[in-house]
């Protein structure tokens, strides 16, 4: 997946001379490409790719363990406010910095201070129920969104507004080897916080009563599966934009290979998400010469899976 | 291993308030092996107390102790070592297999970052075959029937290797041979030396098992001790508000029936 990835695009570079290009730096190959070629590959292709299995990887793994945590397979990780948040954040560093490294930290941020006015929200007689956490997350979600939509009407219509609309839309062409170094490592950590505890994602998905009858302090676990698949959630977004359905159907095609159990079903969702999304995003930028928002295309494929997914589990069960 | 029950004086309610307690001054002592019936009205706390011993409400009052170790000074996961619960109506989201379900019992004994080991299947595979549901393994628990699912959440409770098995309504909503499979199989645990605190809505199930029966309503144990003293008609018509009769049957059963008198009958027999 991600070599064909590599070889398709715009510029058009035969496949035996990407994969030269690709390990040129590891071993000694003899330089028979040109300097176009090179950066196309290495400079613009290369990194869009490994965003492209981080976000995926990142928003599947998250979507399993969120649906696990709140014992509902419709829930998708943007469940707390995070992608609304972000977006915000989003809108207001483009609005006021026009500059990317102040987008990407400024909406992340603003996803992780929305998840956690969430959680604040949701907090009563020190205790965080599931179902205050999932009501609380629409509040603060639609409280931003609502702000969002502000922003964007007050925005410069000729150049502020498209880039924010642009953004909430979802795309990879911002990525740089830059700003993947950054990120990098809060992926990585979070993700195998999420991936060590995954066998009591199991346990949680019996609902916390049962949890806590089986000896598990279940306020902690729920804390540090939260707050990870947040993060990790918030890094997608920051770098990527919003997009939807990933996180969501990816967990459903998991489960229908390997089971409910989310021991297997995390890692498998890892990798089945890394790798749709980056075959999406190759058809985003390769299908017409302007490149589609690929938030756009993953809607535009993941619902029709989704209704035949849910009328396939219908029709079993 | 031992399973002796101390509870003592204990108490919970939603708030601080006094007249908020759903009940008070609950006693109860029981014996390692013993099984422990806890009947009572709709809505009388019986669930609510059930929890309150595996603390999973904190009680407003009181203490409970296993072979003389306080539960309230023990983490979530020490508790689960010697204390298992079987809840009364659990739905699981997603169709985990029956394997899968069960081995959770293991979960206190397994850390935080690691998944079930040999042994933990091994002893899953072990209470499995116990309880009679290890043919069962593989299925999907969404595709058990009422009875089945019951096995399960107690072969789940079993890999804990409790000393004590709290069960809330094991027999609600099953037929009546499921219900006696049911109270045979928690027969046979009481044998080994488990001891057991079970709510029923049955009286009938303390004449067939219990040692010890307590009454639950208005907010305290009305009545405690063995069956055959405890429940006689008055006691349960001042806990159900129906005239039941309590009838002997011997005929090498030698066990006391509750049945409930219709009012038609009592008018009928005014009339006659």
């Amino acid at each position: 997946m991600v070599f064909s990835s590599l070889g398709l695009g715009r510029v058009n570079i035969p496949f035996i001379q990407t994969l030269k290009i690709l390990f040129s730096p590891i071993f000694l190959i003899e330089s028979d490409w040109s300097a176009t070629a090179y950066s196309v590959v290495m400079d613009v292709r290369l990194p869009r790719i490994l965003a492209g299995l981080l976000v995926g990887a990142a928003l599947s793994v998250s979507g399993a363990a969120f649906q696990g945590v709140f014992q509902n397979p419709l829930v998708s990780p943007h469940i707390l406010g995070v992608a609304s948040g972000a977006g915000f954040g989003a809108a207001l560093a483009i609005l006021f910095f026009d500059n990317i490294w102040m987008i990407h930290l400024i909406s992340f941020l603003f996803g992780l201070a929305s998840v956690g006015m969430t959680y604040a929200l949701s907090r009563v007689y020190k205790m965080t129920p599931v179902l205050m956490l999932v009501l609380s997350g629409i509040v603060v979600g639609s409280l931003f969104s609502a702000l969002t939509s502000l922003l964007k009407y007050m925005a410069d219509p000729l150049n502020k507004m498209p880039a924010i609309v642009f953004w909430l839309l979802g795309s990879l062409n911002q990525v740089s080897f830059k700003n993947l170094l950054i990120t990098l490592p809060v992926f990585i950590i979070c993700m195998t916080v999420l991936l060590m505890v995954r066998w009591r994602i199991n346990l949680l998905s019996m609902g916390e009563e049962d949890a806590r009858s089986l000896g598990i302090n279940t306020e902690i676990l729920k804390a540090v599966i939260i707050v990870s698949a947040t993060i990790a959630t918030a890094s997608a977004v920051c770098i990527s934009g919003i997009i939807g359905w990933i996180g969501i159907m990816i967990p459903h095609i998991g489960r229908l290979i390997v089971g409910p159990d989310h021991k297997h079903l995390l890692p498998i969702s890892m990798v089945i998400g890394a790798s749709y999304l980056v075959a999406v995003d190759t058809i985003a930028r390769t299908a017409l010469t302007t490149e589609i928002p690929i938030g756009i295309l993953t809607a535009v494929f993941g619902a029709p899976v989704f209704a035949f997914l849910l009328r396939k589990s219908q029709k079993a069960s | 291993m031992t399973g002796r029950v101390d509870i003592k004086n204990l108490s919970f309610g939603y708030t601080d308030k006094i007249e908020d307690l759903i009940f008070s001054d609950i006693h109860i002592t029981l014996k390692p092996g013993e099984v422990f019936c806890l009947l009572g009205p709709n809505g009388s706390g019986k669930s609510t107390l059930l929890k309150c011993i595996a603390r999973l409400l904190k009680p407003a009052t009181g203490r409970v102790t296993i072979d003389g170790e306080d539960l309230t000074a023990m983490s979530p996961g020490h508790i689960a070592g010697k204390l298992g619960y079987v809840p009364q109506s659990l739905v699981s989201a997603f169709p985990f297999t029956v394997e899968e379900i069960v081995i959770m019992g293991r979960a206190s004994q397994i850390s935080m970052i690691s998944s079930p080991s040999r042994q933990d299947k091994d002893k899953a595979r072990d209470s499995m075959e116990k309880i009679g549901i290890a043919h069962l393994a593989r299925r999907p628990c969404n595709r058990l029937s009422g009875g089945e699912w019951q096995m399960v959440l107690i072969a789940r409770a079993l890999t804990q290797s409790p000393r004590v098995l709290l069960l809330d309504e094991p027999t609600s909503h099953l037929d009546l041979g499921n219900q006696v499979k049911i109270l045979e199989k928690v027969n046979s645990l009481s044998k080994e030396g488990i001891t057991i605190i079970m709510a029923s809505h049955f009286p009938d199930h303390a004449f067939l098992n219990a040692d010890q029966v307590g009454i639950l309503k208005g907010r305290s144990m009305k009545a405690l001790g063995k069956p055959d003293k405890v429940l006689t008609e008055e006691v349960l018509f001042a806990t159900y508000g129906i005239h039941i009769r309590v009838i002997e049957v011997l005929d090498g059963i030698n066990r006391k029936i509750c049945v409930p008198v219709l009012k038609r009958n009592e008018s009928m027999k005014e009339n006659s």
